[in-house]
């Protein structure tokens, strides 16, 4: 059954051939990675990609499993499924894949997606219980969130085991018999992990970045007789690459520097290293040397500021921000940043109102 | 790593637990463990609130406000007056 909804969608180069069970035939995968998918891992990793990554929900085998194999569940997200199956290298197992939106298991089961009814619905169409004679099931630890074994194992008679966080910690799990450690259960964010994510925070924020620098020269050149270009050009540009580098501290340093970085408050984080960056790269690069109190005051306000917001958007990110933590940083810190930039707003007017003459 | 201290929602009654280690098995953080054959908290701040707990206690014992950690879902629902969803338009939660 599989194997036909596959055949009519062309096959994926991951399915090296086809295997017959009790239930009907499933799609053999393999363990190693192509070109392909090193290239998908890349682009789903910076960009929208990742949007449309997936693969068709249903079962799968990894060696030649039998009725003895064990069942491991993933999400339909390519990359979720293919660091699975990367992770079975040398196994005989099963892969059930639910249908999840293509998305990774950690999101898809706090959206419900990975969810206990979608569990249920998939071991039911996979005739599972014809394909294996154990009751045995392995689930992701992080789908927990979406799946209450209990319920599982009343509808179907699959008792779930939550298995590592971690893939690629399944060998070791499945031959400890079954059994995690505290390693294997506590999720960790090394620097590569936070670095990884990085492209995700600075690729929106590179969005609006335009029209922050549109801006930037519009202020710097305009005048009332037009918009004059030499000192858009001079007086901008200055502006614009501080605003880079605040962009920078926000959504990059900030994450990768994430547990250095005195204080747990990200909106605190962001700000200390947005502001030790602008106080660098002002007196590395010469900026501002000459630029009246007024403008300073309104860059060394906003700026720091700025990166501090982009720093606060990364708990999205993170493996351990919690929702209360969140929303009391937001309760504090965005009435602050909209006052701030109210100010440093009315003070790029007024610079220009007293370059013209009018106050 | 540990985020703001005394935030978390998470409230857990040791009277109701049966002792079947499931929230042990599925929290990420560590927060629980077993002692005498009851689970125990070991740090409350270590919550991320994700509500893996909650889901899979089936004798009540665990309750958090469980949801998205994620200032722009937050802030989007303080805009649109919705519940905080991951679901934007940039793709940020893949």
């Amino acid at each position: 059954m599989q194997i036909l909804k596959l055949v009519r969608k062309k096959i994926p180069p991951f399915v090296t051939g086809s295997l017959e069970t009790t239930a009907g035939r499933a799609p053999v995968i393999a363990t190693d990675w192509s070109g392909a998918d090193f290239q998908g891992m890349i682009k789903s990793r910076i960009s929208a990609f990742r949007m449309n990554y997936s693969v068709l929900p249903g079962l799968y085998a990894v060696g030649t499993p039998d009725g003895n194999s064990d069942v491991f569940v993933s999400a339909n997200y390519k990359l979720s499924f293919d660091i699975l199956r990367r992770s079975l290298k040398g196994m005989h197992a099963w892969v059930l894949v639910l249908d999840t939106n293509s998305i990774n298991v950690w999101c898809a089961a706090g959206k419900g997606t990975m969810g206990t009814e979608e569990l249920i619905k998939r071991i039911t169409a996979a005739r599972l219980d014809a394909v294996v004679v154990h009751k045995r099931i392995i689930l992701p630890q992080l789908s927990a969130v979406g799946i209450c074994a209990s319920a599982v194992q009343k509808q179907t008679g699959f008792r779930v085991s939550f298995g590592p966080v971690e893939a690629r910690d399944i060998p070791d799990y499945v031959r400890a018999g079954y059994k995690k450690t505290e390693k294997m259960r506590i999720i960790q964010f090394p620097m590569l992990d936070r670095m990884v994510l990085t492209p995700m925070e600075l690729n929106p924020a590179m969005k609006k970045f335009p029209w922050f620098a549109g801006g930037t020269l519009i202020w710097a050149g305009l005048q009332p007789s037009g918009i004059l270009f030499t000192d858009a050009w001079t007086k901008g540009l200055p502006i614009i690459m501080l605003l880079l580098i605040s962009v920078f501290s926000g959504a990059f340093v900030t994450p990768v520097l994430l547990p250095f970085i005195p204080f747990r408050s990200f909106a605190i984080k962001g700000w200390i290293t947005g502001m030790l960056l602008l106080m660098l790269s002002v007196q590395a690069f010469g900026i501002l040397e000459h630029a009246d109190v007024f403008l300073l005051s309104a860059v060394y306000l906003f700026l720091p500021m700025l990166s501090s917001y982009l720093a606060l958007q990364f708990t999205g990110a993170t493996t351990y921000t919690g929702m209360s933590g969140v929303k009391k940083e937001l309760k504090i810190a965005v009435p602050i940043y909209i006052s701030a930039s109210t100010i440093a707003g009315l003070m790029m007017i007024g610079i220009k109102l007293r370059e013209w003459g009018l106050v | 790593m540990k985020y703001l201290a005394n935030v978390t929602t998470l409230d857990y009654s040791a009277d109701k637990c049966s002792g079947c280690g499931r929230c042990v098995e599925v929290c990420p953080q560590g927060v629980f463990l077993m002692r005498d054959k009851r689970a125990a908290v070991t740090d409350r701040d270590l919550c991320m609130e994700c509500g893996a707990c909650v889901r899979n206690c089936d004798f009540n014992a665990i309750t958090v406000n469980y949801g998205v950690g994620c200032a722009a879902a937050l802030i989007n629902s303080m805009i649109t007056g919705g519940p905080p969803s991951c679901d934007c338009d940039d793709g940020c939660c893949g």
